[in-house]
């Protein structure tokens, strides 16, 4: 429809129709309603979304592969059972989420195009390397401790279907945390060796785990917006210190030493201050350069194109087995 | 392609004497590999003890666009709740 104006293009379609919609979408984000998938919403709150929705969703499936990469060396069979366990919960996790991204009217085949195109983008923390087994016990502990500071304030998200997918992700994601810590205080009661590799594992993930919330608060333009949708409920900057006050005491308990000089108590505050991650660092793995960004996404690639022949035999198969006459489980 | 796997509604049963519930969807070539697909998905737990999936097509669902003039038969008659009849104190056991 050609607008006369600018005055009249902000209102397109009969408008009392989209005042009225406008303002029972407003009504239901003030009383804390739920937004359901068939609701009328603003095309910005459904895009916003559908962003965040779908790069949660890569971040669990490019997730799996720093994890899954030892799968095959786990020290014991104990621990391989774990360790498949999770990053299978991690698989689940997205599948979860491209379903909720679904109800706003994505295509699941479209957003993994997208991720293997490199158009949509996944969490940074998944582009650095596992060198040892001790960083699979600190990615449970401190990545997946992170995730949960993110993802629980996300079980009240204003989306429906994205805050039941986070209910069911937070409560698997508990387990996911308790192993790994669990795995760190076994090593840490073993040979000096093996508290080296806790320590050196430490020393990489803690700057990239501080870096999961997003850039500080005076650089998250859109920051405002999302909290007054309900679709973000902390500041980036608000998360990642709950994140170092719930980190310090555990890493006490552990006996690792947490790489910050800066890092002290704020009787005041009642919080711990701590030293700026390195923000230049963080732009460049975002912007595609970290270590293993080409690995990870020529990994996914290759898995979704050598999946095709799979994906084939089972449409040839579903086919058949409906022209014979009825599908039985 | 997967997106030519149809996409399914999974419901479960998290216990006997409790209904199915709405719990997400999955891709699927045929609702049988969809059953399969869900009980991989939805109940690594235990969370269900039965599993029902309908293709998502199948659906039809009320429009939230009507919804006041569609539920609003129900919204006047408050003599269908117990609480709209006075009945004295000492009657006991009502």
């Amino acid at each position: 429809m050609p607008a006369p104006s600018s005055h009249v293009a902000e209102v397109p379609g009969d408008e009392n129709t989209a005042g009225d919609e406008r303002a029972h979408f407003d009504s239901l984000i003030a009383r804390e309603q739920r937004i359901e998938p068939r609701d009328w919403m603003p095309d910005e709150y459904r895009a916003t979304l559908i962003r965040q929705v779908a790069q949660h969703a890569h971040s669990e499936i490019i997730g799996m592969q720093p994890e899954g990469m030892w799968i095959t060396r786990a020290p014991s069979l104990r621990r391989k059972a774990i360790l498949l366990a999770k990053v299978q919960d991690e698989a689940g996790h997205g599948m979860y989420l491209y379903s909720a991204a679904e109800t706003l009217g994505a295509d699941r085949a479209d957003l993994t195009a997208k991720l293997i195109a490199g158009r949509q983008k996944y969490s940074s923390i998944f582009n650095y390397p596992t060198l040892t087994y001790a960083d699979v016990g600190v990615i449970g502990w401190l990545v997946d401790g992170a995730a949960i500071c993110n993802q629980v304030p996300l079980c009240r998200s204003s989306y429906g279907p994205y805050a039941r997918a986070m209910v069911r992700i937070c409560k698997e994601e508990s387990f996911h945390q308790r192993q790994g810590y669990e795995l760190l205080l076994t090593m840490m009661a073993g040979t000096p060796g093996q508290r080296e590799m806790v320590q050196d594992a430490v020393d990489r993930w803690w700057w990239p785990s501080l870096m999961m919330f997003g850039p500080p608060d005076e650089s998250s333009p859109n920051t405002a917006r999302s909290m007054a949708w309900g679709v973000k409920r902390h500041t980036n900057d608000e998360l990642r210190q709950s994140f170092v006050d719930m980190s310090v005491p555990q890493a006490d308990r552990l006996g690792v030493t947490l790489p910050d000089t800066g890092l002290s108590w704020n009787g005041e505050r009642g919080s711990y201050d701590f030293s700026e991650p390195d923000w230049a660092e963080f732009a460049q793995v975002v912007a595609g350069n970290g270590p293993c960004n080409a690995a990870r996404l020529a990994r996914r690639r290759e898995a979704h194109e050598n999946g095709e022949w799979v994906r084939a035999a089972a449409v040839a198969h579903a086919t058949k087995r409906a022209a014979r006459g009825g599908e039985r489980p | 392609m997967s997106a030519d796997w149809p996409l399914y509604e999974v419901f479960l049963r998290a216990k006997r004497g409790l209904n199915h519930v709405h719990v997400g969807s999955v891709h699927a070539p045929d609702a049988a590999m969809a059953l399969r697909n869900a009980r991989d998905l939805y109940t690594r737990r235990n969370e269900g003890v039965s599993i029902w999936v309908v293709a998502s097509a199948d659906i039809t669902a009320s429009s939230p666009d009507e919804k006041d003039a569609f539920f609003s038969s129900s919204a006047d008659k408050v003599y269908r709740h117990p609480t709209f009849y006075q009945i004295p104190d000492d009657v006991p056991r009502i």
